[in-house]
């Protein structure tokens, strides 16, 4: 890696200050994403990835808050920025993509009125201009007969439509890095992989980098260059994408590989990791994963294991080898 | 839209014809009207006459129609008490009691909306909180107490403000109004304030919890991760979605704030239905009663049907025909 990563987290630690003390959410996130690349973050739910984006763009709401770490956008430190400075940073540096799009945009107001709106934020243009950028942007994601359609509010939108706009919005200032928070799955399946290739294309074309985070494995082998697997508030596993999915090294992740069904094979019960990720409050200490490891020895149930600095690496102390893939 | 419309005329038709039944049935059966319109000297003869006169021999239903049809054309009867048309009675007193009650859904949504929004958004800030405090005494505290410890403080102490009346006023056309002439002003101050303290809390509250509410929801956390400033995130985007209850309560609170002039009416001695009503109650004035009971129902009524409007107005979801060719994602 000798680039240097436009975004670069650190160590992040986040955590939620209760009645009972504070419960760590995040514990020891690090990762890069490189200008143009694509990082899937998968995981279970609570597993931290949502929250992940959520601590990049700097909206993480009390009681949560950020404890440790820290995150740099090419080379500056955006973790601690006075709000003002961050909001002028979000919609213009980072854009974001949210879940649901029936719920992401104003009803009240019209798309293009939206997208003119966060435009005028960030660029220095007319309102006149902003509009014409606003339309060759819903042109761009997508949008049939955009020029009436610019003026249609959102419920007027199918939910695959809406997700389109949503991602106007997200593109409208050119960041250099797009959250993209579980975007295809609020849609149908056939939806799902128009919006991904979409997403896709759209980074690609305008290079900017795309942290994505979803919990379907489909999503990411099709799209992501690299891939992090997240578990119980850490990273168990980081690596190129074909690597990742074809030689996991962490039993996780490859408990999660196993658990996609497979057209190909014929399986008889769908493979499945056996119990629960633990709650925030009764993660043990050691590796997290370990009451649920085949592999577990003493040593995971008290050392955490970390990661190291590899192109692909899992924190785990008892990797899978070449030969455990067969 | 039409059909819309058309709908909410007919429900509106209905509730007035029930209403037109009540009244009819307090003027028919609250004591009989000859009894009350007669002197004690009067012969069976000239009951008789007035009898047939108002139409009291007929039958209930012609009745009822002969009252409904009248009450369309405006026609109540005749007070019983000065002998005047009940009609012109209510009329003289309308603009006195619009006016106040203008002023007090003026005040309590320039004061009650931005006061919510202020809490809502600066909820942690020591003001915040003592505004919320304030807006519990002001649910709490009657509107006759305010209103006679202001006439202490400003009229009695301080000698500012007028203790009663409407001050001058001016006439325009049918109208008689106290907006025009710097004592009718000041005469408006006191119960104006006094009849929409608690609707300016009320607003602030309402608007305070859909304030809260909306800023918990996705299109607000989308618009603050798109960078739009606090302003346009809580003016444009936040409030705005919070308009629709607002107008339902506002619209719906002016029919209540008619009710509510009663007493302030009363306070202030303003010469508004309110005061003609409590006067009609102490005199046993049925017509008059019967028509203020029409007449506030009316209000009711066209207030329900504008909130309706107004909503198809701010929600373009509700604009039916505004929908053109559009697959829905639901």
């Amino acid at each position: 890696m000798t680039e240097t990563p436009l975004l670069s987290v650190r160590d992040l630690k986040l955590v939620f200050d209760g009645r009972k003390g504070p419960l760590t959410a995040l514990d020891g996130v690090s990762f890069d994403i490189r200008p143009g690349e694509i990082l899937g973050v998968v995981g279970e739910s609570g597993a931290g990835k949502s929250l992940t984006g959520t601590a990049v763009i700097g909206l993480v709401d009390p009681p949560g808050r950020i404890a440790g770490g820290s995150i740099h956008l090419a080379g500056q430190r955006i973790d601690n920025l006075p709000a003002e400075a961050m909001r002028a940073l979000r919609g213009r540096r980072i854009g974001a993509i949210f879940q649901d799009p029936l719920t992401s945009l104003h009803p009240l107001l019209k798309v293009g009125d939206q997208i003119v709106e966060t435009i005028l934020t960030h660029l220095p243009v007319s309102r006149t201009e902003a509009r014409a950028r606003a339309l060759d942007l819903l042109e761009q994601v997508g949008i049939p007969a955009a020029s009436t359609r610019i003026d249609h509010y959102p419920h007027q939108f199918s939910g695959g439509m809406r997700q389109r706009v949503v991602i106007a919005l997200a593109l409208c200032a050119e960041p250099d890095l797009i959250i993209a928070d579980e975007p295809t799955t609020a849609l149908d399946v056939s939806i799902q992989a128009q919006i991904t290739s979409l997403i896709k294309r759209l980074c690609r074309e305008k290079g900017a980098a795309t942290m994505l985070v979803t919990h379907d494995m489909g999503v990411i082998a099709e799209t992501a260059d690299r891939v992090a697997v997240m578990y119980a508030g850490r990273i168990a596993e980081i690596g190129p994408v074909a690597e990742v999915t074809r030689r996991p090294r962490h039993p996780y992740t490859a408990g999660l590989m196993a658990s996609i069904p497979s057209v190909l094979r014929r399986n008889a019960t769908l493979q499945q990791i056996d119990g629960a990720m633990p709650r925030l409050g009764a993660i043990p200490p050691g590796c997290s994963f370990n009451p649920r490891c085949a592999r577990a020895t003493e040593l995971c149930r008290t050392l955490q294991p970390t990661l190291g600095l590899q192109a692909h690496e899992a924190a785990c102390h008892h990797p899978l080898v070449e030969a455990d893939h067969g | 839209m039409l059909f819309f419309i058309a709908k909410r005329l007919v429900n509106a038709a209905g509730v007035m014809l029930t209403v037109a039944l009540i009244a009819f049935i307090i003027f028919r059966f609250v004591g009989d009207p000859v009894e009350l319109m007669l002197n004690e000297q009067a012969s069976q003869a000239q009951r008789d006459e007035l009898r047939q006169r108002l139409g009291l021999n007929n039958n209930m239903l012609v009745q009822f129609a002969t009252f409904v049809a009248n009450a369309a054309r405006g026609d109540f009867g005749i007070s019983y008490r000065n002998q005047q048309e009940v009609f012109t009675l209510i009329a003289e007193r309308f603009p006195a009691t619009f006016e106040l009650v203008l002023m007090a859904t003026f005040l309590s949504l320039a004061i009650g909306i931005p006061l919510g929004v202020y809490t809502a958004i600066r909820r942690d800030t020591v003001l915040a909180r003592l505004l919320e405090f304030i807006s519990v005494l002001g649910v709490s505290l009657p509107s006759f107490a305010l209103g006679i410890l202001l006439i202490l403080l400003f009229s009695v102490t301080l000698q500012w403000l007028p203790a009663f009346g409407r001050g001058e006023v001016v006439q325009i056309g049918g109208w008689s109004t106290g907006l025009l002439t710097p004592s009718g002003r000041l005469a408006l101050i006191m119960p104006s304030v006094t009849l929409s303290l608690f609707q300016i809390t009320l607003v602030m509250r309402l608007v305070r919890a859909e304030m809260l509410e909306t800023m918990r929801t996705e299109f607000i956390r989308f618009a603050r991760a798109r960078g739009l400033t606090d302003r346009a995130v809580h003016f444009r985007y936040a409030l705005r979605n919070c308009l629709m209850p607002v107008i339902t309560v506002t619209g719906l609170q002016i029919g209540n704030l008619i009710a509510f002039a009663l007493v302030t009416e009363t306070v202030f001695q303003w010469p508004g239905m309110g005061l003609l009503f409590v006067q009609a109650v102490t005199f046993v004035d049925i017509p008059v009663m019967a028509a203020y009971l029409m007449m506030v129902s009316f209000i009711f009524v066209t207030l329900n049907l504008a909130v309706d409007l107004a909503y198809a107005y701010v929600d373009p979801r509700l604009r039916e025909d505004a929908v053109a060719g559009t697959a829905n994602g639901r």
